[in-house]
């Protein structure tokens, strides 16, 4: 074999070397064990999918229709016909080909139902309250790792396995499953998926963990999967070129529910009133565009409060913060936080994990405290704790 | 691992015979049956025969049926052809979406529909249907059998309605053909649909039965094929299939096969009910076609069910295929009062001419034992999983 002709083909041999070696690892674990691969039609679970059928597993593949793409097609300005999204016919289509191409059992299972419930309303009643919610993680807790699960074990899989790049390990010493943060920091997954229990992370594979995108889709080229070069798709599944705004009048609009009427006042931090906001559902911390006030220095979102329908504004000192409130707290490497402990947060998943203290400051609540100070902490966003590459735990910014 | 096939109602395996009885119509004997030469005559020959199986099937003339490309395609010949602007449809809200979608089309293009409720076993009441009459109605359009419970429709009833107030009536017998005698003379009705692939035909052909004086307006323009009423050149294999699998039907139905098919889904579905509790028959009570058994079993979701089972190799659905995937549980079920999650959790088992007693036997073996396992699962899993919300 010729190394020397490029340094990818270099990497994408060492790539297989090392993934065949990771995954033959994992599959002494596994034994025989059926596996349901959660199929989006993308990249990455697609290869998943080839991958552990070609190491000799029992796979069988599921797509979970969360979200009917045509729902609010053409309402309200929405786009008249989205494709390429997850949930659309073309990516189960995509998902259906690649399992009749690899050879498994494929499967489109409905959840549109428990989707709107715990996840599509939950991020309507945070963005209507003023919040920037993170509709993923509640995914991720909710289907994607709880009614997946379900799923998998009502039709006889003891486990799941996605194309979340993340990694997943029992460590001995501590008798808990670790989540960490995969080889590509790049696409790491691990923000939104903090809230996974002891009990589903047992059950659940990451088989992407060890491996950069580009060493996926070589893999993908080398199973011979037409989606090799299927671009990712980036935004949240249900808003279409990242318009919240517009998803949220057209569910509303077909809900036959009004948006709460929320204007009020644009105070500066010491509660001066300089000017009015048409509704609190339009800014988010950290905004500076749009506050429809001009002063001499530049002005932003600090501080939003619902009860008030108050826009609290300031300058950008003012949106450095020490500490933040996480509540609703899943831990993962630690069974309960009994001391301080010193870790590294991340605010929100665009975002290098800073140095923090971090302490219980309640039955479900935890102070973080951080060595420098944080540029605009969003309520409704996640703070997601780590000790180096393990995920300790996170919970909801208050 | 042996596959086990108890979805007959989404499909049927062709025959031996009718697959034999096709073979020569692809490269053989090939002809464009219009064609006046040899090679026409061969097929125009072969068409006409089998129409006048079809006919035998149906106790009607054989100028009487014209051959379709299947159910759908008949259902909707029949209702777009006899229902114009400003006429007046009665149907039932357990018909089949090709006929409900039909009718739904012609109220977007300016005719009236009624949808008459069913009760509890999914019967029509012909009292509803003689109430329902107007001076403007022109068709009833009532299935014989349903294709989800199986039940079986009075339809001789509705045709004596239809007689006295003069408007035309069309039953979709799509489900009830090959499984219980049809004369369409006794039914009273104008317009009878039927579909090759519910009988061991191949997908792709069914006919209509049209009472000769009937006005009806072809779906399609083209040729004067099927006496006007059906342009495009016959699809010759399809019809053969479906003139061998309509005379097969004809005598099974004459020797009495259908008491033998009705005995082997008792034994099923007492089988069923005998070990699991919490399960019943939706419909129960009303008559039905000897083949189907639509149990629901509380507290499982169906969709899990027939999942489950596919992967031990044993076929089986919930609702109509055309619906699967779909958010909506059965219009049929809801319509017959089921509860939705009953609804969801209902699953139909359909035997063909092919299913023997062993493919019974397995499926009693496995059913109840993942009825059990599903049941386990949720309430477990539930407890356990830790759920963060926002």
């Amino acid at each position: 074999m010729h190394f020397a002709c490029t340094g990818k083909l270099h990497r994408f041999f060492a790539s297989l070397r090392m993934t065949g070696a990771d995954v033959r690892a994992r599959s002494q674990k596994l034994s025989t064990n059926t596996i349901a691969v959660a199929m989006s039609g993308g990249v990455d679970s697609s290869t998943v999918a080839a991958m552990l059928r070609a190491e000799g597993h029992t796979v069988i593949g599921l797509t979970m229709q969360l979200w009917n793409q045509r729902r609010l097609a053409g309402k309200e300005g929405m786009p008249e016909s989205v494709q390429g999204r997850c949930c659309s016919l073309d990516d189960v289509y995509d998902a259906r080909r690649v399992a009749q191409q690899i050879g498994i059992p494929y499967y489109v299972v409905n959840h549109e139902e428990r989707f709107e419930r715990d996840v599509i309303r939950p991020f309507v009643e945070e963005y209507v309250s003023g919040r920037t919610p993170i509709p993923c993680s509640l995914c991720n807790n909710h289907l994607k790792f709880d009614q997946l699960l379900i799923v998998a074990q009502q039709i006889g899989a003891e486990r799941v396995a996605t194309g979340h790049y993340a990694r997943v390990a029992f460590d001995e010493a501590r008798g808990r499953w670790l989540l960490k943060r995969p080889a590509d920091s790049s696409k790491d997954q691990t923000y939104f998926l903090f809230g996974l229990t002891q009990e589903q992370l047992s059950r659940t594979i990451f088989p992407l963990g060890d491996m950069t995108k580009p060493e996926v889709r070589e893999l993908a080229r080398h199973h011979g999967l037409a989606l090799a070069e299927k671009p990712d798709s980036q935004e949240i599944c249900f808003v279409p070129g990242g318009d919240y705004k517009r998803f949220i009048d057209a569910y509303l609009a077909e809900q036959g529910e009004a948006l709460p009427d929320t204007a009020g006042d644009l105070v500066t931090a010491n509660g001066e009133v300089i000017g009015e906001h048409g509704g609190i559902h339009n800014f988010t911390v950290g905004q500076r565009k749009g506050l429809g006030v001009a002063t001499g220095s530049p002005l932003y979102v600090i501080q939003i409060s619902g009860a008030n329908k108050q826009v609290i504004v300031g300058g950008e000192e003012h949106l450095y913060s020490r500490t933040l409130r996480a509540r609703r707290v899943n831990l993962i490497a630690i069974d309960d936080l009994r001391e301080p402990l010193r870790v590294t947060v991340k605010i929100r998943h665009r975002h290098e994990p800073a140095a923090a203290m971090i302490e219980r400051t309640g039955d479900d609540e935890i102070l973080a405290t951080f060595d420098e100070p944080q540029r605009a902490i969003t309520p409704g966003q996640a703070a997601v704790f780590y000790d180096g590459d393990a995920v300790v735990g996170g919970g909801w910014i208050g | 691992m042996r596959r086990i096939y108890l979805d007959n109602n989404a499909t049927t395996p062709v025959l031996p015979e009718v697959f034999e009885a096709m073979r020569p119509y692809f490269a053989d004997q090939f002809g464009n049956a219009s064609s006046i030469h040899h090679h026409g005559q061969q097929t125009r020959a072969a068409v006409e025969d089998a129409r006048e199986s079809v006919a035998a099937l149906l106790g009607c003339r054989a100028s009487e049926v014209v051959f379709t490309s299947g159910g759908t395609e008949a259902d909707n010949l029949a209702i777009a052809g006899m229902v114009g602007a400003g006429d007046h449809v009665i149907t039932s809200s357990i018909e089949h979406h090709a006929v409900l979608l039909a009718c739904k089309h012609l109220e977007d293009v300016g005719a009236e529909v009624t949808v008459l409720p069913v009760d509890s076993r999914s019967l029509i009441d012909p009292t509803d249907v003689r109430r329902a009459l107007r001076p403007n109605t022109k068709l009833i359009s009532v299935m014989m059998a349903n294709n989800e419970t199986g039940v079986l429709q009075p339809v001789s009833e509705i045709g004596k309605i239809a007689a006295e107030a003069g408007v035309y009536f069309h039953a979709d017998a799509v489900q009830a053909a090959g499984k219980v005698a049809i004369d369409v003379k006794k039914i009273g009705c104008h317009a009878l649909s039927i579909s090759g692939h519910k009988i061991h035909a191949p997908q792709g052909v069914g006919a209509l039965y049209v009472r000769k004086g009937t006005r009806l307006q072809p779906l399609f323009y083209g040729g004067r094929h099927e006496r006007s009423l059906r342009a495009g050149t016959e699809n010759v294999p399809g019809i053969v299939g479906l003139g061998k699998a309509a005379k097969m039907a004809k005598e099974a139905l004459d020797r009495g096969d259908d008491h033998k098919m009705a005995a082997l889904r008792d034994r099923l579905q007492q089988g069923i009910l005998a070990q699991v509790e919490d399960a019943g028959v939706n419909g129960d009570g009303a008559p039905r076609v000897p083949n189907t058994s639509n149990i629901h079993f509380d507290h499982i979701d169906g969709e899990a069910m027939v999942i489950a089972m596919d992967l031990k190799g044993v076929a089986v659905s919930t609702g109509a295929a055309c619906s699967s995937g779909a958010i909506e549980p059965s219009h049929v079920l809801v319509a017959m009062g089921l509860r939705t999650d009953q609804a969801r959790a209902s699953i139909r088992f359909s035997l063909g001419k092919q299913t023997v007693a062993e493919d019974i036997d397995i499926a009693l073996a496995l059913v109840p034992e993942t009825v059990a396992r599903l049941r386990e699962i949720s309430p477990r899993y539930k407890k356990q999983a830790v759920s963060t919300e926002a």
